[in-house]
């Protein structure tokens, strides 16, 4: 109960649907979502494959809580090879998908092969179909969803798709729900576009089943209490959104800015959750029409954003006019001030097309941010961007790039292949702000030494979502720590890397966690699945799947040397703010956080701490 | 007397003066004043002072009241917020 017990396997080269059970030893060793899926994918792929090839494999995977009446219990997650890594790969996202697709009675969709044309796979709850996508091929996101649910003619029908990026290999692609929920990172909406699989419609009327209905409702009501009277989730997040983050991160100094060379954005408030409140001079309106909600969350986040419908990206374009996903913090982050760009605008446009064609902000902008420092270097020229000048803070320069990434035309092609690729064509490597070939999230890791870490060993490559030590070192929850010591990093991120995972293999947003612990969490998984599920059990599936995904990527190549930060942060102390003089202290907290794992000094997890995990 | 910025940011950002741009205000303090003072006159409670940073380094609770100003100093104050 809770898991339906069974999940699909699509083979689209054969262009066959099967049903299988779901292995119930491994739902209990690894819970489900990020966890199942990552065992099912290692149980199943060779870790060398080549991501976009046919034998690569993508599943979308839904967790326990999925579904159910737990706050925030919408999530899914897509687990493949990631084209722009070569490591695992997991994206996590919310909106109304993964609720559908557990509500159509599955746990998971296995998806294998490569379909000869364009399809799409249409699922109503056991009815199973892939079908013709020719229709929707070369269409947006958005165009695809409408013409989906028009088709079926069903409005509550449920979309993941890819658009242009996704269909044309741009190794960020993401896959975009909803309109503009996405699993947004590594490339995931690439191994789609790959497999000649447009879009998954789902639509699920089964309901969900829990061990103990009485104990479920009982456990959900009073955690919803707790996330209703904390301050973040209650009031805080509802209000502002992630983005009122860009003045803190600012205020302290760890706000990368035109890639990485400086760390505080003189911009940054115009960009700002503050910003998206005022209204415009332009015409009297604030940018943040309201805030949203995910499937059965309770905190509702989620920006939507109206734009000036007199700013230079949209005069002549009605379509844009009408409210839609607006920036969040990390978003804002990339195409605002890594690019220096302070033009509230031009960055929601941006954002705008990254939804409409399916790609990531973060590594658009990241990799955006990397092309100007290469244009102004004279590295680039005019030639290379088609007659645009590729500036620092040019907003204009912003939103043509955006669009043509996102069509995969023009130059945009060039930055659909990522930071490291780009900078290394052009002959200047030192210059990607990536780890393991995936571009960094919006925290100068000298600022906040914790996320240095962080990225160094995150198992898909530079992210934040793995282990977001901001929480402790800047806002001070669960406690506060110093952001500019490395003394007890090692211990802290281990800490937040389990007790995450264990978060995204249940079905619930990372987002609760600013005011739920593991405590919070397992009285609802106990009450909903079978098994006892405690906080410590809970502890060892999170470092279970840490390692297992560890495990992966070693056996695709990586190694200890992959587990670093490029010279500018480890050499190039900040400039100013509270952290001036410092580089990363990455070499003072690596060797320790190995040893906490219970890894080799070379990064490899020890004979005795597979069989601990059960991993041996 | 000493200038020195004040910064107030999300919910907080109600308690500034009308007319101040960008979350910050101006604002003339006796000489030696500290950051407890500061709170106390824009009337903030404790518990929605939750971040506080002097030029952008945390001054933890049980500091802000021995915590002095000087001029130029640039005080920013946020409730409890989360992101990412």
């Amino acid at each position: 109960m809770s898991w339906t017990g069974k999940f699909l396997r699509i083979d689209l080269t054969k262009g066959t649907v099967g049903t299988e059970e779901l292995n119930r030893e491994w739902a209990r060793q690894y819970l489900g979502q990020r966890g199942l899926a990552t065992k099912y994918f290692a149980e199943e792929v060779d870790p060398k494959v080549d991501p976009l090839s046919p034998a690569n494999k993508m599943i979308f995977t839904t967790g326990p809580l999925t579904g159910t009446a737990a706050s925030t219990g919408g999530r899914y997650s897509v687990v493949t090879k990631g084209p722009l890594t070569g490591c695992i790969a997991c994206s996590n996202s919310g909106g109304f998908f993964g609720n559908e697709l557990k509500n159509a009675g599955w746990d998971m969709i296995i998806v294998e092969g490569k379909s000869p044309r364009p399809v799409y796979l249409s699922v109503e709850n056991e009815t199973v179909e892939i079908r013709d996508a020719a229709e929707f091929w070369g269409k947006t996101v958005w165009e695809t969803e409408n013409g989906l649910k028009a088709r079926h003619q069903d409005p509550m029908l449920r979309v993941a798709s890819i658009g242009a990026a996704g269909e044309k290999g741009a190794l960020y692609a993401c896959i975009v729900n909803d309109m503009h929920r996405a699993a947004g990172r590594s490339g995931v909406g690439a191994v789609m576009g790959s497999k000649n699989l447009k879009a998954i419609a789902v639509r699920g009327t089964r309901g969900v089943t829990v061990k103990d209905p009485d104990r479920f409702i009982k456990a959900t009501i009073e955690q919803k209490k707790v996330l209703a009277d904390n301050a973040v989730t209650g009031q805080g997040l509802p209000k502002y959104g992630t983005q009122v983050l860009m003045n803190v991160i600012n205020e302290i100094g760890a706000l990368p800015t035109r890639n990485f060379r400086d760390v505080q954005f003189e911009g940054a408030h115009k960009i700002s959750a503050e910003a998206m409140h005022e209204p415009r001079v332009t015409d009297g309106k604030a940018n943040l029409a309201t805030n949203g909600a995910c499937f059965g969350c309770t905190i509702a986040c989620g920006r939507i954003s109206r734009m000036d419908a007199g700013h230079f990206s949209i005069a002549t374009r009605p379509q844009y006019k009408e409210p839609s996903g607006g920036v969040e913090y990390e978003a804002a982050w990339a195409v605002g001030a890594d690019c220096g760009v302070d033009d509230l605008e031009a960055c929601t446009f941006a954002n705008f097309m990254c939804n409409e064609h399916g790609f990531d902000p973060i590594s658009f902008g990241s990799t955006l941010a990397a092309a100007m420092e290469m244009y102004e270097m004279g590295v680039l020229t005019r030639e290379h961007t088609g007659g645009i000048e590729l500036k620092f803070g040019s907003a204009e320069a912003l939103v043509k790039m955006a669009e043509l990434t996102g069509k995969g035309e023009g130059f945009g092609v060039e930055l659909g292949l990522g930071s490291r690729r780009l900078c290394a064509k052009y002959g200047h490597p030192e210059l990607s702000m990536t780890v393991k070939s995936q571009e960094f999230p919006a925290y100068d890791p000298r600022g906040i030494q914790g996320m240095g870490l962080t990225y160094a060993t995150s198992n898909r490559g530079a992210c934040h979502l793995r282990s977001y030590t901001v929480a402790s070192e800047v806002l001070g929850i669960p406690f506060k720590s110093d952001p500019l010591a490395t003394e007890g990093k090692a211990a802290l991120v281990k800490a937040f890397q389990d007790a995450t995972a264990a978060f995204d293999a249940s079905g619930i947003c990372i987002f609760t966690t600013f005011a739920w612990s593991l405590e919070n969490l397992a009285p609802q998984l106990d009450a909903a699945c079978e098994g006892e599920w405690t906080p410590d059990v809970l502890l060892e599936v999170g470092e279970r799947i840490w390692t297992l995904e560890r495990q992966f990527n070693l056996a695709a190549g990586m190694t200890a040397a992959d587990d670093t930060l490029p010279k500018r942060l480890l050499k190039d102390a900040a400039k100013t703010g509270p952290a001036k003089g410092l580089a990363s202290g990455l070499d003072k907290m690596l060797p320790e956080y190995y040893q906490l794992r219970g890894w080799t000094p070379d990064g490899v997890p020890t004979a005795d701490t597979l069989k601990r995990l059960h991993l041996a | 007397m000493a200038k020195v910025t004040l910064k107030l940011f999300a919910l907080l950002g109600r308690h500034l003066p009308p007319g101040s741009v960008a979350n910050a205000t101006e604002v003339e303090i006796p000489d030696g004043s500290d950051i407890g003072a500061l709170i106390a006159r824009f009337a903030l409670s404790e518990k929605d002072c939750h971040l506080v940073l002097l030029n952008g380094a945390f001054v933890p609770p049980d500091s802000r009241t021995s915590t002095r100003l000087s001029p130029g100093d640039t005080v920013s104050i946020w409730p409890p917020i989360g992101g990412g």
